[in-house]
């Protein structure tokens, strides 16, 4: 899932007090799960900035309208319909589904209402820890589930970088369990001490270039 | 004779490290590497060591190399992708300098410039095999090189790990000797008998081991170092004599001469690190008859 943030109130009030109309528009789908751009966050944020507003002697409320998932054209329909109505439009997606909104109103300005964050996993209700970091080269089979891109504070694939505290903690933040201290441990317990012995070749960072792909069930479909 | 002679020789070796100036001046780094030169045996000058921004090891070790003075150049992954490591290591070997320190390095986040972004394009075990490429005349691409540089390359292991960390390091040692490792520099040790532990396990290796010493201020340093520095492990009675000692300076040459003492029989060579009290390392020389 993607986990996102919110914004300060003040950021986002900067960015729409010169419109007249704005629409809000909320996302069903991960910034939803993660509290922060629902249908309901959409109300709570719209009320936030009227009240913000109001003291600025400026009277906006934003309308909100939330769709299924903004990262993909089916949901839009409705709000193509409506989307015309409005100065400019403020988003509660994540990146990619602020992007979205964008190139499918490119005369409208498009404004993000939260900081994408990180993917991650729900360790309990409210509580999001970041687990990948899209590398696009998975070496979770070798590193027993523990991604050393993402729960290393140096990103580091061929052990630990010498910084490990005695009970097993990053040198970086305390709080933080070293990944490699992880790796190794686990790899221990599984007596596949064997994959992290060889020498892990330098990675090919490709997040230099835009990521695209195309299902391999679908390849005929968008073949040129 | 060179550090790397010195080294294959089997004689003791001695070396201190020097920080670059924040600036250009280099007088005072000048100062300190003329007075220590006759009597250590080379000079490392560190890299952005602990993330603070300062002139770089590769030019401060360039002057110094004017100078007749035996250096060990310092580089780490923290600020520098692989095609300025590699860079770096060729400029290094076209201004002479053959001796090499590769290290992790440190994030930024520890220093003063804590926003910037960290790199880490290589790990230390890229740039090792980077070195390692460059020497036997090729680049990390596979391209050839006109000229290939020599290089005495050394890096860091934690000589006072414990524990499953000491399997892991053991682990990582062998894996930095086959990319090509020369020596180590085992970084700072303040307990002799957890360095005898890890020269029992890594004695087979075969690898010179250089320990660091690093000359403790006060309590509060040390203290300091317990908490915050992993790896390190100064005993109670080290902070006991700091803390009874009316001359501060005094005791830390003491405390420095006599983990030199305990140390020399089990390692290669000895790295004073002076963090601050460089006027306190020929005072040192003194106390261990260099």
């Amino acid at each position: 899932m993607i986990v996102a943030e919110r914004k300060p109130l003040d950021e986002i009030k900067e960015m729409i007090k010169t419109f007249k109309k704005v629409l809000n528009v909320g996302c069903g789908g991960c910034t939803s799960i993660c509290f922060t751009g629902g249908q309901r966050e959409v109300g709570q944020l719209n009320e936030d900035l009227e009240n913000a507003l109001k003291q600025e002697g400026k009277m906006l409320r934003p309308d909100g309208f939330t769709i299924e998932r903004q990262c993909n054209g089916d949901f839009y329909p409705e709000l193509d319909e409506i989307a015309n109505d409005y100065d400019a439009i403020l988003s509660m997606a994540c990146g990619a589904g602020v992007q979205f909104l964008a190139d499918r109103y490119p005369s409208k300005p498009v404004f993000p209402a939260l900081n994408t964050t990180f993917v991650g996993i729900d360790r309990d209700i409210g509580w999001f820890e970041e687990n990948c970091r899209t590398c696009r080269e998975c070496v979770l089979g070798e590193t027993a589930g523990i991604c050393p891109i993402t729960r290393c504070a140096k990103s580091l694939f061929n052990g630990p970088c010498g910084g490990t505290s005695r009970d097993g903690k990053c040198e970086v933040s305390k709080d933080t369990p070293c990944a490699w201290f992880e790796i190794f441990k686990r790899l221990k317990e599984q007596n596949r001490l064997e994959n992290i012995l060889k020498i892990k070749p330098a990675r090919e960072w490709r997040n230099q270039t835009r990521g695209t792909m195309v299902h391999e069930d679908y390849q005929e479909r968008y073949a040129k | 004779m060179s550090f790397k002679d010195q080294l294959h020789s089997g004689k003791f070796a001695l070396t201190a490290e020097l920080q670059p100036p924040k600036g250009t001046d280099p007088s005072e780094v000048y100062g300190y590497a003329e007075r220590w030169g006759g009597r250590v045996d080379a000079i490392l000058i560190p890299d952005l060591q602990n993330g603070i921004m300062r002139l770089g090891s590769l030019s401060t070790c360039a002057l110094l190399k004017q100078k007749g003075i035996e250096v060990i150049c310092n580089l780490s992954c923290a600020n520098r992708n692989r095609l300025a490591l590699q860079s770096e290591l060729l400029n290094a070997a076209a201004l002479g300098l053959k001796n090499l320190l590769l290290f992790q390095g440190d994030p930024p986040s520890m220093g003063d410039h804590f926003d910037a972004h960290p790199v880490f394009d290589l790990d230390v075990m890229g740039l090792l095999g980077a070195a390692k490429c460059l020497r036997e005349g090729y680049d990390l691409a596979g391209n050839d090189l006109k000229g290939k540089p020599v290089f005495f390359v050394g890096t860091q292991v934690n000589g006072a790990a414990q524990g499953p960390q000491l399997d892991l390091e053991l682990t990582n040692m062998e894996k930095k000797i086959h990319e090509g490792a020369d020596f180590f520099l085992a970084g700072s040790i303040y307990d002799p008998g957890l360095f005898e532990n890890f020269m029992k396990k890594a004695a087979h290796f075969k690898v010179p081991v250089i320990v660091g010493i690093t000359l403790l201020k006060s309590v509060g340093m040390a203290r300091y170092i317990n908490k915050h520095v992993e790896g390190a492990s100064i005993p109670d009675a080290i902070i006991d004599r700091l803390l009874r000692a009316p001359d501060k300076q005094n005791v830390s040459i003491e405390i420095a001469r006599d983990l030199i003492a305990d140390v020399k029989p089990l390692c290669q060579g000895i790295q004073i690190i002076p963090l601050g009290w460089e006027n306190l390392v020929i005072p040192l020389l003194d106390r261990i008859g260099r």
